[in-house]
């Protein structure tokens, strides 16, 4: 993951596939992610309002499509 | 760039990749990073008009401290290619300095080093990828452009990696009108042997611009080349190269983007660093790795880049109803034929470039750059002219020796 001004870009050595946070805010739940016990609680932690929630699992999802992050193992 | 995976866009209004990457990014995302300028063939249309060495290549030491830049920037990967990048005797050195530094390597190669070893060794990294030049479907094709037996030599390198069961590689395809009619054969040579099609556009650049009158599609086959890619989607790579037949209609997979200086560069073999692959000219050199702050302040800091990456204009073609489509098309391809920056691509879908085309004057800007090898077969026939003449004698003794006559 390298942080570039606008957000991040993520790229997979695995797949080859590049992947864009496009704002600050979803970089910081994405970086959350390990320290909180779901998604939703990193989301809240990083200040996503109710309204928002939908389209933040909608970009977690499609990173967890591509392999950019994974469910815990054991959980 | 090779994979482009559109984004998990985050909320509302995200905004669009393209403008993000207007401005530039702090790193580029993938660059292209020539090697050597010797190769084996004299391809017609040479980007680089490689052929021989520069005996100011950029040594072993020097290319691992670029390697060490890109890890810090971190760069995820480097396309290299060259002339041809395997004939460098430290090549399998650099690849694997550069993956145990977290820097992915794709290269480029005719396939002449490719032999069974090389192909288990390759086969056996995840960090490392290949992509095979090969410019015609049928050897007729292809060697009228690549030289004799770089079809054969091409086939073998691939037959190599997939019996060492290196799925996925990529194989290459520059497209010219002699080509174009060959797209299903293209798919059917790739699928045959497990890798992946990538196809990418022909640019007057390097030898490319001697050839370009002859090789460069004709207006209805950019058409067909169009619905082809449209046909098949992301199945085929084509490195972001054809944004400029955009103009059809609908855009095609990829940024649709012109990222010289603002998401890739090149750095040629003496370690010069140009706004991109096609831009081997005076013009958009932007420094050198060897220049004190190294590559990564000629990314951060050159004039050239930071003007590259200003809001663009449009230019004459603002008023087009295409242009956010286009966005004016390829600067290297507008280069190299003379034509202004911001005016139409020289291969405007719309017609704008013919008759911009018609209307240039004077000389064409030739690369400044030139490798090729002093032996390349002349094309054509008739007599060769040579200078006959009797060696004169020299007026003084001093023409010969600095020393003649000279006794202490």
């Amino acid at each position: 993951m390298r942080p570039e001004p606008f957000g991040a870009l993520l790229y997979h050595f695995g797949t080859r596939r590049l992947s864009f946070l496009k704002n600050q805010r979803v970089l910081e739940v994405v970086r959350s992610l390990d320290g909180h016990p779901s998604a939703r609680a990193a989301c809240s932690a990083a200040g996503v309002g109710e309204a928002e929630l939908p389209a933040y699992a909608r970009a977690l999802s499609a990173l967890a499509e591509s392999n950019m992050i994974s469910e815990r193992s054991g959980q | 760039m090779t994979v482009t995976h559109d984004a998990p866009s985050s909320p509302a209004a995200a905004p669009k990749l393209t403008d993000l990457f207007q401005s530039g990014l702090d790193a580029p995302i993938c660059l292209t990073w020539e090697l050597t300028y010797a190769c084996n063939l004299s391809c017609v249309h040479c980007l680089s008009s490689s052929g021989r060495r520069d005996p100011r290549e950029l040594s072993t030491d020097e290319c691992k401290a670029v390697i060490d830049t890109l890890e810090r920037m971190q760069v995820f990967y480097v396309n290299i290619g060259g002339g041809e990048p395997t004939v460098r005797s430290d090549f399998w050195e650099l690849v694997d300095y550069a993956t145990a530094h977290h820097v992915g390597v794709k290269f480029s190669t005719n396939g002449v080093r490719l032999d069974a070893a090389a192909a288990e060794r390759l086969a056996a990294s995840d960090y490392v990828d290949v992509q095979i030049s090969l410019d015609g479907a049928t050897a007729s094709v292809n060697d009228a452009v690549r030289g004799p037996g770089s079809y054969d030599t091409a086939l073998r390198a691939m037959g190599n990696l997939r019996d060492a069961g290196f799925t996925g590689f990529k194989l290459s395809v520059v497209m010219t009108r002699h080509n174009i009619p060959q797209l299903d054969a293209f798919k059917a040579i790739a699928d045959e042997y497990g890798a992946q099609l990538r196809i990418t556009r022909l640019r007057p650049s390097g030898r490319g611009a001697d050839s370009w009158d002859e090789l460069h599609p004709l207006p209805e086959q950019q058409k067909q080349l169009y619905d082809w890619l449209v046909a098949h989607g992301e199945d085929v790579l084509t490195g972001d190269s054809f944004f400029h037949l955009s103009a059809f209609g609908g855009a095609l997979p990829g940024l649709n983007m012109c990222g010289a200086g603002r998401v890739v560069c090149l750095i040629d073999p003496v370690g010069d660093v140009y706004a991109c692959p096609f831009a081997i000219h005076s013009e958009f050199l932007a420094g050198n790795v060897r220049d004190a702050g190294g590559f990564e302040s000629v990314w951060r800091e050159s004039d050239l880049f930071q003007s590259l990456r200003e809001p663009e204009t449009g230019g004459a073609c603002r008023s087009c109803g295409f242009y956010d489509s286009c966005r004016g098309g390829c600067m290297a391809a507008k280069f190299f034929t003379g034509l202004p920056m911001d005016g139409p691509d020289p291969e405007c879908v719309q017609g704008h470039g013919s008759a911009a085309l018609a209307s240039v004057s004077g000389d064409v800007p030739k690369p400044s750059e030139d490798h090729s090898h002093r032996t390349s077969p002349r094309s054509g026939s008739g007599p060769v002219p040579v200078t006959i003449g009797r060696r004169r004698p020299p007026v003084h003794d001093c023409d010969e020796s600095p020393l003649a006559g000279f006794t202490p």
